[in-house]
């Protein structure tokens, strides 16, 4: 698929920059004149990712994370969030609903969400060398629909 | 994100205003049993009028909260939650453990 635009982004593992991220990526996608539904799936989807490498990545650091966002031909939106933490042993056992390594502040949830909002979610992982998450939308215009 | 609490013949409700992410979600929590503890309600109302937006963090909080509830023999339910709290609610199946009721339009 042709990429009609993108930016990439880089920040700290740092919980304050979870509503940052949203935000961004939501700002991004207003390009494809999104639903209100579909800008709310995003940031959501975008939440959840951008969590996940900030809560499981760098257990005692701050390291990157990279975001980034592309319009596809066809009205797809594209996120890419990658992390150089240290990897997800077991992806499948990961990505069951409410599995999780966190506190009991988190739900397990994330991975389900994610592919519940997005049309596509790949996750990507190998151990002491990171995680990608990469998953897709199609935005129809009101116009195509 | 921003929690009012508000106390009246053993109902405890919790208003919840703005985001609720993960930034947010552990000094909620801490917010939130304190005034559980001070009160120890019968019943507990998480009122989401005002929440425009909560991820998956979210629902660990709902869930921590009914859990508190269930602990001293009360219980919890969410009360007006907007579209986009709706759908995350609705995506993890938590209205099979709690009582979930959407805001009016």
């Amino acid at each position: 698929m042709k990429q009609r635009n993108y930016i990439k982004l880089e920040f700290p593992a740092r919980s304050v920059n979870e509503s940052f991220a949203r935000a961004a990526a939501a700002a991004f996608a207003a390009q494809l004149d999104p639903t209100m539904e579909q800008l709310g799936d995003i940031r959501t989807a975008v939440s959840e990712a951008v969590t996940n490498a900030i809560v499981h990545a760098y257990p005692d650091t701050a390291g990157p994370v990279q975001m980034r966002l592309r319009v596809l031909e066809g009205d797809w939106l594209e996120i890419m969030v990658r992390d150089r933490g240290r990897g997800i042993p077991d992806v499948k056992k990961a990505m069951e609903p409410m599995y999780s390594t966190g506190g009991d502040d988190r739900s397990g949830m994330g991975f389900t969400i994610m592919a519940s909002f997005m049309d596509e979610l790949h996750v990507r992982s190998a151990v002491d060398r990171g995680t990608s998450v990469t998953m897709k939308k199609r935005i129809r215009t009101k116009a195509g629909a | 994100m921003k929690v009012l609490s508000s106390y009246d013949n053993g109902r405890l409700t919790l208003r919840l205003q703005g985001e609720l992410d993960h930034h947010e979600a552990s000094a909620a929590l801490r917010r939130i049993s304190r005034t559980m503890d001070d009160y120890l309600p019968r019943d507990c109302v998480i009122d989401m009028e005002g929440l425009t937006f909560m991820d998956s963090s979210g629902i660990a909080l709902i869930l921590k909260i009914s859990r508190l509830m269930a602990e001293t023999g009360g219980r919890a339910w969410v009360e007006n939650a907007r579209r986009q709290p709706l759908r995350v609610l609705d995506a993890s199946g938590i209205d099979r453990l709690l009582q979930v009721t959407a805001a009016k339009k």
